[in-house]
Formats: C-alpha cells, structure tokens, sequence
C-alpha cells in the first residue's frame, strides 16, 4: 500500500467510486419510477454522439465528446416522443427501437472510421478502461499535496469527482420534492410542485451522470449502477432515505470490492493478469443484488410498504 | 458489387450466409411479435445480453477437453444454457422480490454482461485465446463463416419460424386476452415459457450473425414496424417476419461488400430504414396517410363554411376557403358566387337548416348525435325521413 497503489490503483478506483455513487444516486428515483432501463438506453444512444464530435474534430477530448453525447441522448429523447406518439406505440418497444438503431449507427461511423487509426473502438465504449486511468506522478502519498502532481491527475478524475458533487447537491436541494413526486404524483401537483420539470430535471442529470461515467469507465458500469445498488438497497428498507444511503454503500462496496478483486484476484488465484475492472464491479453488484435478494428484510414488499416513506 | 451482392453472385459461402441471415431474420420477426403485443418486448434484451458468459464459458469448456474452441454448437450450447438462467433470475426478480420487470431486466442485463467480460479478458490471456475472436459475437460477423454454421444458422431459423406458425393460436390468445385464453383451457405458464423459449432460441442462432448488443433490435424493430400496417395478428406477423426477413437479406448482403461494414449493425440499420418507411407510408396509422387525412378534413370544413357563408350573403374573406372554391369553380376571382356556387350554397343551406330541426327534434335523438357540421344529411338519414324532417321547414324568416 504504498508508491505503486497510489500510481496505480488511488485514480482508478476514486474514479470507479465517483461514477458509481453518481450513477445510484438518480438511480433510486427512476428505479421506484419504473424508468429503471434509462441508463441502458442513454449509455447505447450516446455513442453515435461520441464518434460524431469525434469525426468532427479529429481529437480524443472530453468536451466535444460530452457534447456529442448529450446531443444524441436529446435526439434519442426526441425520436422516442415521436415515435411514440405518431405510431401509437408502448414506450419499452420505441425505446427499443430508438437506443439499438442509435448504437448500430455509433457502431458502423466507428467501424468507418477506424480505418483511419483511431484509438476509440466498440470495446472501450461497451466496458471502458477504468484499468489505464493511471496517475504517473502519483509517486506516493506525499503527492497529493504537490500541486505540480496532482495537475498531472487523469483529467476523468476531477470530472467524474464534480459530476458526482452534482448529482449529490442535486439529490439533497431538491429531495423533498423528488421524493413526493415520485411516491405521489397526484398529491405533489396538488401541492403546486412542477412534476414535469422534476421528472425532466431528474432524466437530465442521470443523462450527465451516465455520460461522464461512460466516458470514464464504459456503459456497463452506467447500467449496472443505475440499478443494482439502488435495487439492492431496496430489498433492505422501507424508507427512502435509508435506501439512499444503503444504495450509496452498495455502490462504494461494489467499486471497491470488484477493482480490488480484478486486479489482485487473479493474482491470489496464481495468475499474472488482472481482469476488466468494469466488467468485476458490474459482476459484484450483481452478487449483492443476488444477497439482497435472498436473505433482504424487505424483500418482497407487502407489509409496512407506505409507512416512513416521506422520512 | 453491392448489386452482385444483393442478387446473390459473390460466391457460394456469401449466398449461404445471405439467404442464412434473411431465414433468421424472418424467424426474429415473427417471435419478437408476440413479445411486442405482450409488452414484453425487453425481456429479449436481457436474454441476449445474459448468453456473453455462456459462449465464453464454452469457449473455455472446450478448450479444457482439448477441442476447437471455435465450434459453433458448442459456444451456442453455452448462451443458451446462460441466457436460460438469466431469463430465470429475470423472472424469480419479479415474482419473488418486489422489484418491477424493468428492473430486473436490467439488472440481469448488467450482471451477466459484465461477468462475461470478466471472463473474456481471462480467455484473452489463455494461449488459445487470440486468436479465439469471441469478441465478434459483441457485433457479429459473417465473414470466414463455415459452411455448416451457416446451414445452423438457417435451418435453426427455419426451425424457430416453424415452431411460431405453430404456435400462434395460443400465443395470441395469451398476448391480447390471458383471461379468456386461460377459460379456454390454455395454460399461460406454457404459452409464456414457449414465447420466452423461442425468443431464446433465436438469440441464439442469431448471436453469430447479428452479435449479442444488436441482436434484441431483430426482435423489436420489425414488429414495430409491421404494426403500422396491419391491425389482424395474422397480417402483423407475416409482415414483421417479411421485413425481419429483408432486412437479413440486405444487411448479409452489403456487409459483405466491404470489411468495415460490420453485419450486426448493417441488419439493425436496415431494419430501421423499413420501420421509418412504415412510420411515413404505412396507410392507415402511417404519419403521411395521418397528414393526408388532416389535410381533406381541412378542405371539407373550409369549403363548407364557405358555402354557408355564400348562402347568406356574407363575403368570404379567408384566403384558404377563397383559393379552394375558386379552384372548385364556386366563386370567380373577384369572390363573387358562381351559378354552381349559389346552387351549392343553397343545398348547404337547406342541409344546415334541416339539421338542425333534427337536433331540435327529440324523435332524431340518435342521428343527431352524429352532426358534426360536415357530414350531409343524406349520409344519415333515408329519404322518407328527409321529407319528414322537411314538413318542419319554412320559408326564412317565416314564423
């Protein structure tokens, strides 16, 4: 635990805990919203944005890709509605539609375009490489006071860190109102509480969050986050605010526990290579949500289900 | 070249994946409908996500007792045992905890993705592992397909599509009405488990073709599309199992034009051209024929209150109403009434009136429900009811 874990391990996994925190925390809202599969479908619609801003301008850079994707992830919004509403069809089946034709496009504009030597392929969008986002000059514990090192951070870090800070200032200002509007549409609207513009506000922050988390570490750690912690945390507890909090652990608990055991458990096993952090992470979650699932007080619902759930 | 392709004259094996991938695609089309009318739509996408440890682990297992692990059944064997399980734990998730389908789907989805990756990365590092290309099965691929995989592949299709024509009585009887479906002695459990079977087993057939991502949007995407055409079941079938069917076809086919043109997402990509064809010409529930509708409605009404307009006397200032009747030769340039205008005016006039006697006349209660301002008199009423109705007219003005 020394030199090397701060070089190697300290950026990958902060950045692995940041998008999974950020991602489970809207993930409770939409998980209890029946919008559970929104993080599935905006981490397929964004690549297409992705590869556009890159084809555009010709570098790897975090701004122009985030605005790519969040410009495919309005155009998905869009087609849905209209696909929706014009042909008179459920939301699960447009949504379908919608997210697999976007990412079969992303896939062919990338197939494209790889021709030309790019490094930005199919793989690192589907399970990222959480794995390389090394800090050089991490030289040891010392140097997260050296300013000069910690400038030379992977820029993902502070991204991800600030994306995180959002979501939590996001959750914790608008709490009450999200609460109630997600238990009792009817009642908030009586209380004079904007549902429509909460319901967009709350789809638009998951969207960043799973942005910046795809960019970081790749859609399967956007969709596993967005629901097992917070469905696991479900099975726990019959009050929000406790599901908050036990989603937030599952998601800290799974981020550690799965880099860890990519990249020491083989070794421990006898072998000398790690396996994909992302692809571990999603993997834990999901043994969680299988505990959880199992032996969770409060698994299958029923009694008690309303009360304390405005504490 | 990507005529050759589509007329099937690349070559022996490319005409063998081609006809092999529009059989599969047929067989998609069809099952992925009674999914869509059940509103099931996604669980496919569980399913096909949940096969990637599967066809890794069966890559392994094989490997293991020293034989190729390239070899198809094998590596099919594996997704659909894993794909199995994953559609068990999506529905013990529903039924035993209180998390919602979408949730559970999703976790499913997640869970066994990312384990299969865990172990890819651990076949990339086994000696036989390079060269192994599973990564292929992520989007699918077609080229350096063997001849007997793509006879799997089609015959497997041509199975699934059997099994549905089959099938389809009870399956659309439990997707539309399980009620009346279980009074007629169906069990649901049966009808269920078969439709979850066959959409499984064309995942499976498909992984190879398609690639595991993509392969759910052949499930979804056709029916959608055929909805749009047909409101029988019967009609919405074949025609999902047409343009599943096509959409095979011609994504083999251009993917086999150009190495950068990978299958899975070509076939997807054509399967959303026909579904945004059908969204606009599609008659009936299609966005052009919807437009066209509006659009006479528009004429109707204009015209109509035109003509009123003409009958009392009243100039017609609107310049939409003054182009349509100038055209229907009711009014001359100057917006004076033609001979034939002033005759229309009339009739218009005297259809109003008699209308609303009818409304006025508690006898008529039914017909007068379907007054909306437009629909002649005639339509609605036999002649010797007009000629009642007419007993109550008098001359304007008369008391």
């Amino acid at each position: 635990m020394g030199a090397d874990f701060v070089m190697l391990s300290l950026t990958p996994l902060l950045i692995g805990i940041a998008a999974a925190v950020a991602c489970a925390l809207p993930g409770n809202f939409l998980l209890l919203r029946r919008q559970a599969l929104i993080g599935d479908a905006i981490s397929h619609v964004v690549l297409p944005g992705i590869v556009v801003a890159f084809l555009l301008t010709g570098v790897v850079a975090a701004l122009p890709m985030m605005l790519g994707a969040g410009a495919a992830a309005l155009v998905a919004v869009v087609l849905i509605e209209v696909i929706r509403r014009l042909g008179r069809i459920e939301p699960g089946a447009a949504m379908g539609v919608v997210f697999t034709a976007m990412f079969a496009g992303g896939v062919l504009l990338l197939e494209q375009s790889a021709t030309s030597g790019v490094h930005l392929d199919v793989q690192h969008a589907l399970y990222g490489n959480l794995e390389s986002l090394i800090w050089l000059d991490g030289y040891g514990w010392a140097a997260l006071l050296d300013p000069d090192a910690l400038r030379a951070l992977p820029p993902e870090l502070p991204r991800m860190a600030a994306v995180m800070l959002g979501v939590v200032i996001f959750t914790g200002v608008m709490w009450r109102a999200l609460v109630i509007s997600t238990f009792d549409e009817g009642f908030a609207r009586s209380m004079g509480l904007p549902v429509q513009a909460l319901s967009l506000s709350l789809i638009v922050v998951a969207a960043i969050a799973a942005v910046a988390a795809f960019d970081a570490v790749g859609s399967i750690i956007v969709i596993a986050m967005f629901i097992c912690p917070p469905a696991a945390a479900r099975m726990m507890t019959n009050r929000m605010g406790a599901q908050v909090a036990w989603s937030v652990g599952f998601a800290v608990l799974s981020a550690v526990s799965g880099y860890v055991l990519a990249g020491y458990g083989p070794l421990w096993l006898g072998y000398d290579s790690a396996v994909s952090a992302a692809g571990m992470i999603a993997t834990v979650s999901g043994v969680i949500l299988g505990l959880a699932a199992l032996a969770g007080p409060c698994r299958t619902g029923g009694d008690a289900q309303a009360s304390g759930a405005f504490s | 070249m990507l005529w050759q392709a589509l007329t099937l004259q690349l070559g022996y094996n490319a005409t063998l994946v081609t006809l092999g991938a529009a059989m599969l695609g047929m067989a998609a089309g069809a099952t992925g409908t009674f999914l869509y009318l059940s509103k099931r739509a996604l669980v496919s996408d569980a399913i096909s996500h949940a096969t990637l440890p599967g066809v890794v682990l069966g890559f392994m297992a094989m490997v293991a007792i020293g034989g190729d692990g390239r070899f198809l059944p094998g590596l099919m064997l594996g997704s659909a045992v894993s794909a199995g399980l994953g559609l068990l734990a999506v529905t013990w998730l529903t039924t035993r905890t209180r998390l919602a389908e979408d949730a559970a789907i999703g976790a499913v989805l997640s869970v066994f993705f990312g384990f299969g990756i865990v172990l890819l990365t651990v076949v990339q590092v086994m000696d036989s592992g390079r060269q192994a290309g599973l990564e292929t099965f992520l989007l699918g691929a077609t080229a350096g397909m063997l001849w007997n995989e793509a006879m799997l592949i089609a015959g497997g299709g041509a199975l699934v599509l059997a099994l549905v024509v089959l099938l389809r009585r009870p399956m659309s009887l439990v997707a539309f009405d399980p009620g009346y479906a279980m009074g007629q002695g169906i069990s649901l459990r049966a009808v269920e488990l078969a439709m979850m079977g066959l959409a499984l087993a064309i995942t499976v057939v498909g992984l190879k073709v398609v690639g595991l991502v993509l392969i759910v949007a052949l499930l979804i995407i056709p029916p959608v599309a055929a909805r749009f055409w047909s409101e029988r079941v019967g009609a919405v079938v074949a025609i999902a199992g047409l343009i599943g069917g096509l959409s095979g076809y011609a994504g083999a086919a251009i993917s086999a034009t150009a190495p950068a043109l990978p299958t899975g997402p070509i076939i997807v990509l054509a399967a959303f051209g026909l579904f945004v064809l059908s969204l606009l010409l599609a008659p009936g529930r299609g966005v052009l024929a919807a437009a066209l509708r509006h659009l006479r409605f528009q004429r109707r009404v204009h015209l109509r209150q035109g003509l009123l307009a003409l009958a009392t006397g009243q100039p017609v200032y609107e310049p939409l109403t003054l182009r349509l009747m100038r055209r229907a030769g009711l009014v001359r340039a100057d917006g004076v009434a033609t001979e034939e205008g002033r005759a229309m005016a009339a009739r218009a006039r005297r259809d109003e009136r008699r209308w609303q006697i009818l409304r006025s006349d508690p006898e008529f209660e039914a017909a007068a429900a379907r007054y909306d301002g437009l629909t002649p008199l005639g339509e609605v009423l036999t002649a010797d009811q007009i000629a009642a109705v007419d007993q109550g007219l008098r001359p304007e003005g008369a008391v």
